[in-house]
């Protein structure tokens, strides 16, 4: 007779060291083959949408800090952008100059993030504690000019809530000379590392129409090999006046769209953030960040939807107005969420250790997913 | 040293007793300083401070948290295979101490001046194995069953490439005891087993490149041995949380960690006896110099500490830079590169001993 064997199911979360908060993943595995990977999400749903519905408009702003809480000013952004697109209104030079630093500044602590905790999960802490150290400065850059350090509530609809600090300017540009050897240092520590490279390159193989299919976005999708980004494919802000390149994974160490290619993605992205910060932090123009902020928000009816690539991928809000100082419908479209979609399609034959690897690269917020 | 105790004394019980509490002590202050150690290294290479609060420069957070251990509830969890659970810690942890006691710290301060000192450690330390599957599958947790399996395949596979070179070290020496071998490679640093031997002729010369070689496979597959990144697999983190003792706590779990920092000495000053001279100086002894006999034994202890904690240094220094390999890269760097080279090795060193 036949030995019968199963599969055995292994929950990996919620509480797990590596499931970037409360993620649950149901893997099958045989052995330490994984069959089978299935999230189960919802650990963190806080309602945020139909919380919106009882706010005002401005009153939304704090909600949205929560949702990627490592890119707190993206979301922030891209609220504030399709308010602004239903109601009409035109924002000072200043506060586009002064959003659009602070986006990149942004982008680029939320990258350090990402980086250092694929690392981490690789097994390399201390990589994650530099970037930490780094990132620190980029949250004393912003805590000067607003007062915190993660949930910014910076950008208003119309404004900003705080006119950037004195020493703003000075300590960015200070940052980006700071920062720029340290790429270096993190490229010679952990992304030629020979290990990580065994971990990372032709595992977890995004395929472009795979990536396609999905609808995945961020680095996610320009690690396939797809140069899309929408600061360069669909111009919000003032992005169209800076130039800047989009870096795209090239299968350097492995296939293309493997995880290293994923991670590759974020260090070059973060040089090109620097390359808009330091084009944009010379012309800041003269104004008050305040002056265009509308005293009672009540759009007229309609609806808008408004799309901003966040450091994760493209965030977009859909907003249904009903014309009342309440929204009707806020729907975001969150790039965790969809990217998480992916991570099926992807753990499918390879390792236990091989799922943090990706899960890692894939890089998700769970405040984002559940929302 | 159980000869002198017994003079002392004049007591077996009394002596037994003393020269079994020696290594006990040794692995338990091997391990409070390990811990204080990989904090404060792992502070330094990640740009932090490290412990700073307990005593001075913290170097009292290891004691306090092992009365924190002492004091903590023996949780354990639902389903357990209690019998399993209980001797797994003890099974390990006798596994690291045991082989404390073959080990020569100086000419005068051995537990056991047996014959077959080496092949002893060896055997002992296989114990580990035992108590880590035991561990893994009475926890009736799955993160703590992959977890030992893991750890049963890497221990097993890479003592393969570890016996190797000590087997070609023993066909140099011709002999297993320990304390012989150390012998063997005294006086000054040239005559160092990894300098190819005290015998000066053409030998020496030709031996040192594979006794670099062998040094360094040795030194990979101690690693693994032991457990640590870029081999620390079976407890990886964040995979599986914790490994074989994800369900332990209190002072089980400290037994755990008591026994990884004990079998890091202990592997670090194996290699150091096989290749390093063990407790001999490589410069020569004051005592000697100066004609105090005396002093030559707290020398030799002296040296031997300091190329064992050289040795750990090194492994938590690669702990704190490496990411870690996975289970089956682990599987391949073991048995299709270390024990290949291993046995070519052995080979080589074989026929150039003959010469």
């Amino acid at each position: 007779m036949a030995l019968k064997t199963e599969h055995m199911v292994l929950n990996m979360g919620p509480q797990h060291p590596s499931t970037h908060g409360v993620l649950r993943l149901e893997l099958e595995i045989e052995g330490e083959l994984v069959k089978k990977v299935t999230p189960h999400l919802g650990y963190l749903h806080r309602c945020f949408e139909k919380h919106a519905e009882a706010m005002q408009y401005n009153q939304v702003v704090p909600y949205t800090d929560r949702l990627d809480y490592l890119a707190a000013i993206g979301n922030n952004f891209g609220y504030a952008l399709a308010v602004e697109k239903l109601l009409g209104i035109e924002v000072p030079e200043r506060v586009e100059y002064i959003r659009v630093i602070m986006a990149e500044l942004q982008r680029i602590a939320s990258h350090l993030v990402a980086i250092g905790s694929n690392g981490a999960d690789i097994g390399a802490l201390t990589p994650f504690l530099y970037l930490f150290r780094d990132r620190e400065h980029i949250l004393s850059i912003i805590e000067e000019t607003c007062g915190a350090r993660m949930l910014y509530n910076y950008i208003w609809i119309g404004g900003l809530s705080h006119d950037i600090h004195p020493d703003f300017v000075r300590k960015t540009k200070e940052f980006c000379n700071y920062f720029k050897p340290t790429i270096v240092e993190l490229d010679n520590l952990l992304s030629y590392n020979k290990i990580f490279i065994e971990r990372t390159a032709n595992i977890g193989v995004l395929p472009v129409d795979t990536a396609i299919n999905f609808g995945s976005s961020g680095p996610t999708l320009r690690g396939s090999g797809i140069k899309f980004d929408l600061r360069r494919d669909d111009p919000y802000s003032i992005y169209d006046r800076f130039d800047f390149e989009i870096p795209v994974g090239k299968g350097l160490m492995g296939i293309v769209g493997d995880c290293w290619d994923r991670y590759y993605v974020r260090i070059r992205e973060m040089e090109q953030s620097l390359r808009i910060i330091e084009q944009a932090i010379d012309h800041i123009p003269e104004g008050d960040v305040q002056s265009a902020i509308p005293k009672r928000i009540k759009p007229p009816k309609g609806t808008v939807y408004k799309r901003v690539e966040n450091p994760r991928g493209e965030l977009g809000y859909f907003i249904i107005s009903d014309g009342t100082v309440n929204p009707f419908r806020v729907k975001v479209r969150a790039p965790s969420f969809v990217n998480l979609e992916v991570l099926g399609e992807l753990c499918k034959g390879y390792l236990v250790a091989d799922v943090i690897a990706i899960l890692g690269s894939i890089d998700i917020v769970l405040g984002e997913v559940d929302r | 040293m159980y000869q002198y105790f017994y003079d002392l004394t004049g007591n077996t019980i009394l002596a037994t007793l003393i020269v079994a509490v020696f290594p006990l002590v040794n692995v338990l202050i091997v391990a409070l300083i390990g811990v204080y150690l990989e904090r404060k290294v792992s502070a330094w290479i990640q740009d932090r401070v490290g412990p700073n609060r307990t005593g001075p420069f913290g170097l009292f957070q290891t004691v306090a948290d092992f009365v924190k251990m002492l004091q903590k509830e023996d949780a354990t969890a639902k389903d357990i295979d209690s019998k399993l659970y209980n001797i797994a810690p003890v099974l390990v942890f006798t596994g690291s101490f045991a082989a404390y006691a073959a080990i020569p710290f100086s000419s005068k301060l051995i537990g056991s001046e047996a014959e077959v000192g080496l092949f002893y450690v060896i055997a002992i330390s296989s114990l580990v194995v035992g108590g880590i599957l035991m561990a893994g599958w009475s926890s009736n947790n799955k993160y703590s069953l992959l977890g030992a399996m893991r750890s049963a395949a890497q221990i097993i596979s890479y003592e393969i490439p570890t016996a190797i070179i000590v087997l070609s070290i023993v066909m140099l020496t011709g002999t297993l005891s320990l304390d012989k071998i150390s012998n063997m490679q005294t006086a000054y640093f040239w005559n160092w087993n990894i300098f190819g031997g005290a015998e000066f002729g053409i030998a020496k010369f030709l031996l040192i490149p594979f006794m670099v070689v062998g040094f360094i496979i040795i030194f990979i597959s101690t690693l693994a041995e032991v457990n640590r990144t870029p081999f620390d697999i079976p407890e990886a983190e964040s995979e599986l949380v914790a490994g074989y003792f994800t369900v332990y706590c209190g002072m089980k779990w400290a037994m755990f960690m008591l026994s990884e920092y004990g079998n890091m000495f202990a592997v670090s000053a194996i290699v150091s006896i096989l290749f390093f001279g063990g407790y001999h100086s490589p410069i020569g002894y004051l005592g000697n110099s100066l004609g105090i006999e005396w002093l030559i034994p707290f020398e030799q202890a002296f040296w031997f500490l300091a190329k064992g904690w050289l040795f750990i240094l090194i492994q938590m220094w690669l702990r704190w830079t490496l990411p870690r390999l996975r289970v089956d890269q682990l599987m391949s760097l073991c048995w299709k590169y270390l024990i290949p080279y291993a046995f070519v090795n052995l080979i080589i060193i074989g026929v150039i001993s003959l010469l």
